[in-house]
């Protein structure tokens, strides 16, 4: 069912934000125009060479872009294969989520906003959200599931020293997708003064393109790191975590139309595909709309939207972005899953063998190496979306069951 | 001629549409509440299926929504519920909701369903012009349901007229950008619609949103051939009593 795209080019979605049947923008009426100049401008902006150059100052000067591509030398010989590593651990604030705040929260100068709001889940890009705020200035209010709030305290509180204001959303579940819910409804209320920056490559077209795009500076560096490393510019394999989707799409970007690049999309299992405590939204969900987009949602047979489990808070999310529903349903990707004991045992693994402590998400990445069958000539691609200060709370807890 | 436009052709001024949930206060009151509503004076009912994230939704309907999933609502036992509406309600019955779960139930058979218990026309906020004039809309009108579309203040005229035309039964004017059950700054609200009297659109206009009582109910009217109410009637429904009195106490209120 096309209708609206016969796509070739998995970087373009249709001028309506159609990904194949995926992605649209299924919003009330209200939201009509902050969407619409949103659509009709952002592409225009994002071109502009005043602003590529103003996004580009900013990652490498405030963000500490490019981030470091490093062979993992022990891991690669312990799988068989080679391995490197995207260091977005090492980006400012801990985590990709910063590439796509930096780009928005210049575009919202360029709209004239005078306001920010976001949603956050673990608080990384509430975090980063806030950190952008404080460096232009602008008023922030991230809105936040009460559970979630409970949860990761430090992220709250790091949000809150940036001068943001956090609103715990009570409302449905009280998790990640109330908190999109909240800020949909806030951006609703007062629209004319606020831009809504969206942390993953979810919500109304534009945002998967817009946020996708800025993420895209993963792939972009990628592909030259490794040409000077390798020799070619291509992997034969690119692997990332998937809550939204943002660090994958970055990730995969610029390898989607190669054919030749495999590309692994890691979702949240928790307890298990099958147990009922999972978030692995492409094998437990239909087809639906949530947050203003067609994509793929875990939801009741009567169309109530679920509430997942992951240990990972990131990767919490009952859908998944329409470029991610998209690789799936086309086959371009290659989608797996990883449970919450798997994600533990690897981010303790990963810590141990390379000295790097990962976040909980990222994890979830690394757990399917031993599952992929690797030629020792392949060239493996991981994204590592973030870096585990904020899990420590979790990993002190493993930590304390193992003894 | 549809029972909207019939209404339309007989009463021009101060209709009344008033919101309830289905499957609120109680799974088997849907109903009794519509009878209730038909009784005392209202003259269009805007049925509201429950969804788990109704996004253009204030506090209030989210939580009656919530209490009516608890109960165990769901389309399917709606359309049970409404199999038989027509040997009672004769007024016009509008449903409202959003696109997923109809999607699931699937969106020909659910206009199919909705026509065959006497729907007369259908109230999807997240369905957008672009979606129903590619998607969706053909399934609608195949089945002779009417669609109503919702217009804001910042809407631009030329797309307003888009609207208008594509719209049947009447079109729901949004008093102002915000979510359901917010108050409102009525003296803009008027200088709104009378832009919108003096464009002489197709359809009749119905204003929705911060309408709570007598005051703010005559305020619209004045300006537009009537209103609907949702947040405030399901206010005084969650207060509990019996359903009949509490509604008929409550438009007592806002029509005398
Ligand atoms: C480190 C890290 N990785 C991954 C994610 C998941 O988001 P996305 O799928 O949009 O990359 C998050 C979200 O909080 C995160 O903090």
């Amino acid at each position: 069912m096309h209708l609206f795209n016969e796509l070739t080019n998995y970087q373009a979605p249709s001028k309506e934000g159609y990904y194949g049947e995926f992605g649209g923008a299924y919003i009330p009426e209200m939201l009509y125009g902050n969407v619409e100049t949103l659509k009709t401008q952002y592409l225009q902006i994002m071109e502009d060479p005043a602003f590529k150059e103003e996004v580009a100052a900013l990652l490498k000067d405030y963000v500490g872009r490019p981030t470091p591509l490093f062979y993992a030398e022990r891991l690669s010989k312990e799988i068989g294969t080679n391995i490197y590593l995207k260091r977005e651990d090492l980006c400012h604030t801990g985590a990709h989520k910063i590439n796509n705040t930096i780009g928005q929260i210049i575009l919202a100068q360029r709209l004239g906003k005078k306001k920010i709001i976001a949603e956050t889940g673990a608080g990384q890009h509430g975090v980063a959200t806030a950190t952008v705020c404080a460096l232009k200035g602008m008023e922030c209010v991230v809105y936040m599931g009460e559970k979630d709030i409970e949860r990761q305290a430090p992220n709250v509180a790091r949000m809150k020293m940036l001068g943001a204001t956090v609103v715990p959303a009570a409302s449905g579940s009280k998790t990640l997708k109330d908190a999109t819910n909240e800020a949909i409804r806030a951006w609703i209320n007062e629209p004319d003064e606020t831009h809504y920056i969206i942390g993953s490559v979810v919500g109304p077209h534009p945002y998967p393109d817009m946020v996708a795009r800025f993420q895209s500076v993963i792939s972009e560096e990628t592909r030259k790191q490794l040409k000077e490393k390798t020799g070619s510019e291509l992997p034969t394999h690119v692997i990332a975590c998937v809550g939204g989707g943002s660090n994958a799409a970055g990730a995969f970007y610029h390898f989607l139309n190669e054919p030749t690049v495999e590309l692994v999309a890691v979702e949240a299992a928790g307890h298990g595909v099958n147990s009922g405590m999972s978030a692995a939204t492409t094998q437990l969900g239909t087809t639906g709309i949530l947050h203003g987009s067609k994509s793929i949602v875990m939801q009741t047979k009567d169309g109530q939207v679920v509430e997942p489990h992951s240990i990972s808070a990131g990767l919490d999310y009952p859908g998944i972005g329409p470029l991610h529903a998209f690789l799936y349903e086309s086959k371009r990707g290659t989608f797996m899953s990883a449970t919450d004991e798997e994600a533990l045992d690897w981010a303790f693994h990963i810590s141990e063998i390379e000295g790097i402590i990962p976040a909980l998400e990222t994890a979830h990445a690394f757990s399917v190496l031993p599952k992929i069958n690797f030629k020792p000539t392949d060239v493996v691609v991981v994204c590592l979306s973030g870096r585990g200060d904020k899990d420590l709370a979790t990993y002190m807890q493993a930590m304390d069951l193992k003894k | 001629m549809s029972r909207l436009s019939e209404l339309f052709k007989q009463q021009s001024q101060r209709v009344l549409n008033v919101y309830c949930t289905a499957g609120f206060p109680l799974l088997n009151s849907t109903l009794e509440v519509m009878e209730s509503l038909q009784q005392n004076g209202a003259n269009i009912i805007e049925l509201g299926m429950p969804y788990s994230d109704p996004l253009a939704d204030g506090e209030v309907i989210q939580s009656s929504g919530n209490i009516a999933l608890a109960n165990g609502m769901t389309i399917e036992t709606l359309f049970e519920q409404l199999a038989h509406m027509r040997k009672t309600i004769h007024i016009p019955v509008v449903l409202m909701g959003y696109m997923n779960p109809i999607l699931q139930y699937g969106f020909e058979q659910f206009c199919k369903k909705a026509k065959e218990v006497g729907v007369d026309g259908l109230i999807l906020p997240d369905l957008p012009l672009y979606e129903f004039e590619h998607l969706y809309g053909t399934s609608i009108q195949q089945n002779g349901l009417d669609f109503v579309f919702l217009v804001t203040p910042e809407t631009p005229e030329e797309r307003l007229r888009k609207l208008d035309s594509l719209s049947t039964g009447f079109l729901y004017a949004v008093s102002s950008s915000a979510t359901t059950g917010k108050d409102k700054d009525f003296s803009k609200v008027a200088i709104y619609l009378q832009k919108l009297q003096a464009m002489h659109l197709k359809n009749p206009v119905l204003v929705g949103f911060g309408i709570k009582d007598k005051e703010t109910f005559d305020a619209v009217s004045a300006y537009s051939n009537g209103a609907i109410i949702g947040s405030a009637y399901i206010q005084a429904l969650s207060k509990g009593g019996s359903i009949e009195l509490v509604t008929s106490q409550f438009l007592k209120g806002v029509l005398n």
